[in-house]
């Protein structure tokens, strides 16, 4: 018996699965540091919430849509791995499987699964988290080394992160003032901060993203536009006045936005599919996480600004459209 | 050699798998029925010239194409018209076709069938392009688009270039490839044909460097010619697509929905230039063409100058048979040929190959969710979003795909090729261009 079908009749070596776990491997180096500076408990974090969302998933596929159950396509996992990346080390293991339940129950599955969600799981999962339990959600342990007791944070700064320290302190004090009270940016770019598990190392968030980039699953615009939009407007209002506001390296280096800049504004489903609309996803990124960040009421606005834009994806697609071949002429 | 030319948008890679590059031509022995469709171009079908029970030669003409876009047909055995029928020709449909028991290899006089080079090109710039017209030639590269009326520039129009196609991106096929080594001379006198058909001083050959000895040779020889040139391009699909190889190497886009003559460029294909030299210079008519028999399988893959109607068992049996883990047939290239039906099909002028692929590579991967990846989008030589345009096919949503540029398409299959999901991307956006190719041309009606 012979084949026939239209063709193409090969196909590249390009699947699903390749993709996803391409991500799930960029993201081993955070996952290691993580375990490195938050212990064991930052292990029983990654567990429970990836085994949950791989659990909520699998429930939901056999008994309630009564469909094909993909949990091994990598897509659940690495929505448990960003989840755990987006919370607290001391996190109670209910928190976190109710988290799991938001991402891939609500976000995912309800709209259809993967592929449908106009919303990145694992943010809708934090946000959930966030407004529900806010007091669990920000006492943020101290980093600890796993092995040894290096000392890491000044004790001026307790468990803050260095945005929500800087947040707090700028009631009554200059940005100066408190630059001097906290680790200096080396730290932050190696991870010796307070924050969630997988935002605080920035060299190894990079070394994934590198990864990534390298292994084509994701492309430079909405990273590249993420960063720099937020470096030019946090330089300018730095230029402003340096005493109100913290310097463009201190924005980069802390709190989630390498984190959300590589993996998650970059979330192949909630994201535009045109580099034109991808570069303008990731603008309205960085303008949004900073307003958040500077005049909103929280420290972080990482996790709102990207949730904002996926909101903006569908319009973002109708709007900038790919150069059609041969276009330009016919317009003249 | 610096960096090479190619196009700017889109394009993929597929394993080139060019088994039968180093195969010299062999000349395929005579079938004993030949099935010679009356249809072989694009375009409006031949009118029969000949009737059962004829007795015919070969080089007669068995169908006079009178429509402006058609071409004529001659007759590639000799024998008597056995009947003519219906018969399924490579695109899976029936259709007429003259079938001819074949008797010994008579030729109607005046053919020149001797190997000798004739270079000086004795006829009138009009005359040139009658006896293209005359002789059925189609363009050789695939779409058969009849010869003489790319040659016959537009009213307003000027061509200032000719773009000889050398590409061969799809890959297993080496058709063209080896034309270039073997009949590089004859593909130059042929290129300098048609320049003078057209009217224009400048010609050149793209060739892509997975070729290295087709470019080595064309580019020594384009020395002895006037006003050819060879330009090597980087490797990439669909770069043997009108538009992207004009791109490649003029740099010049064709603007959306127009032809190649609008940016005074017009583009012919190698296998067509050695048509185009064989029918002005040896007063031969397209009768046979040179097919790639191909496959991973396949005991001797090949390159055969086989006659149009030839039965492609017989070039399959000329390979070591079908192989044992056959799955699928295609006529032409893995990208952009069309499954067959039967090993009864007769070889046309538009066909480059055949290719078996094995039945591990026959059959196509799961289709899963649209994880919006992009990568369709990324890929599309024309600057289309491939998903957008499936979707909009799938809910039939014809205006919308009209407005979303579905007929640039031009059904390279790179977006199929890359989706990591294995959507049948063209599949859909096929059936978009049908429909709103109706629609255009009810609307053109009214």
């Amino acid at each position: 018996m012979l084949t026939v079908s239209g063709s193409p009749h090969v196909h590249g070596d390009s699947s699903v699965k390749k993709i996803m776990y391409t991500v799930v491997i960029a993201m081993v180096p955070a996952m290691l540091v993580s375990v490195y500076f938050f212990g064991l408990d930052a292990l029983r974090v990654l567990v429970i919430s990836s085994l949950s969302c791989l659990f909520f998933e699998w429930l939901i596929q056999k008994y309630l849509i009564k469909g094909p159950v993909t949990i091994f396509d990598g897509s659940a996992l690495i929505t448990g791995i960003l989840l755990a990346f987006n919370v607290p080390s001391n996190l109670p293991t209910w928190i976190i499987i109710v988290g799991a339940f938001a991402a891939i129950g609500m976000a995912k599955m309800s709209f259809g699964g993967l592929g449908k969600n106009p919303f990145n799981p694992a943010l809708v999962g934090r946000v959930f988290l966030l407004i529900s339990f806010p007091v669990q959600m920000t006492s943020w342990p101290e980093p600890k080394m796993l092995f040894g007791n290096m000392a890491s944070q000044p004790d001026a700064m307790g468990g803050a992160t260095p945005l929500g320290f800087l947040k707090e302190g700028l009631k009554n004090s200059t940005v100066p003032e408190l630059m001097s009270k906290m680790p200096d940016l080396m730290m932050d770019f190696i991870g010796f901060i307070g924050g969630s598990l997988g935002e605080v190392s920035v060299v190894a968030l990079l070394l994934g993203a590198i990864y990534m980039l390298i292994k084509k699953v994701i492309t430079w615009q909405i990273p590249f536009a993420y960063i720099g939009s937020v470096l030019v407007f946090t330089g300018i209002l730095w230029l402003i006045d340096p005493d109100m506001y913290v310097d463009p390296l201190f924005h980069l280096l802390t709190g989630g936005l390498i984190l959300g800049a590589f993996f998650m504004a970059t979330d192949m489903v909630s994201s535009p599919i045109s580099p034109w609309g991808q570069i303008v996803f990731g603008i309205g990124c960085g303008v949004i996480t900073i307003l958040i960040r500077i005049w909103g009421a929280y420290p972080e606005g990482v996790s709102f600004a990207i949730l904002i834009m996926n909101a903006f994806t569908p319009l973002l697609n109708r709007w900038l459209k790919p150069k059609l071949f041969g276009e330009t002429i016919k317009a003249a | 050699m610096g960096i090479l030319k190619t196009f700017s948008v889109g394009g993929v890679h597929p394993p080139e798998n060019k088994l039968s590059a180093d195969q010299a031509i062999e000349v395929l022995p005579l079938p004993k029925q030949a099935f010679i469709p009356l249809n072989q171009n694009l375009g409006a079908p031949g009118v029969a010239q000949v009737q059962k029970g004829d007795v015919i030669k070969v080089g007669q003409l068995l169908a006079k194409g009178e429509a402006f876009i058609s071409s004529n047909v001659h007759s590639p055995v000799s024998g008597k018209v056995l009947k003519i029928d219906n018969v399924m020709d490579p695109s899976g449909y029936r259709r007429p076709a003259v079938v001819v028991n074949v008797d010994g290899d008579e030729w109607v006089d005046g053919i020149d069938r001797t190997d000798t080079l004739v270079k000086e090109i004795k006829l009138s710039q009009k005359e040139i392009v009658e006896k293209i017209h005359q002789l059925g030639i189609v363009g050789l590269g695939g779409a058969t688009f009849p010869s003489h009326v790319k040659l016959m520039v537009p009213e307003g129009k000027t061509a200032d270039v000719l773009i000889i196609n050398g590409v061969e991106c799809e890959p297993y096929l080496t058709a063209d490839h080896r034309l270039m080594i073997e009949k590089g001379d004859e593909v130059m006198v042929g290129t300098t044909i048609l320049m003078k058909g057209l009217g224009v001083e400048r010609a050149i050959i793209g060739i892509e460097n997975n070729k290295p000895d087709a470019i080595k040779n064309m580019t020594e020889l384009a020395g002895k010619y006037k006003g050819i040139e060879v330009c090597p391009l980087k490797v990439k699909y669909p770069q043997g697509g009108e538009k992207q190889l004009i791109k490649a190497t003029i740099k010049r886009e064709v603007p959306s929905g127009k032809l190649p003559i609008e940016v005074g460029a017009v583009v012919n294909n190698v296998g067509t230039a050695f048509a185009v030299y064989e029918a002005v210079q040896k007063n031969k008519p397209l009768i046979e063409r040179v097919v790639t028999i191909t496959g991973k399988s396949v005991a001797k893959p090949g390159n055969f100058m086989v006659r149009i109607g030839t039965p492609i068992r017989e070039l399959i049996e000329k390979a070591g048979g079908l192989p044992e883990d056959s799955g699928k047939m295609i006529g032409g290239g893995p990208m952009m040929g069309k499954a067959l039906l039967s090993m009864d099909t007769p070889v046309v002028k538009g066909s480059s190959g055949i290719l078996i692929l094995r039945e591990s590579e026959s059959k196509r991967v799961d289709v899963k969710n649209c994880i919006r990846c992009a990568r369709c989008v990324s890929v599309c030589p024309m600057g289309l979003e491939p998903v957008l345009l499936a979707q909009l096919a799938e809910m039939e949503m014809w205006e919308e795909s009209e407005q979303e540029n579905v007929m640039d398409c031009i059904e390279c299959g790179s977006c199929h090729y890359t989706c990591p999901s294995g959507r049948p991307l063209l599949d859909y956006i096929r059936l978009g261009k049908n429909k709103v190719g109706q629609i255009i041309r009810n609307r053109g009606k009214k």
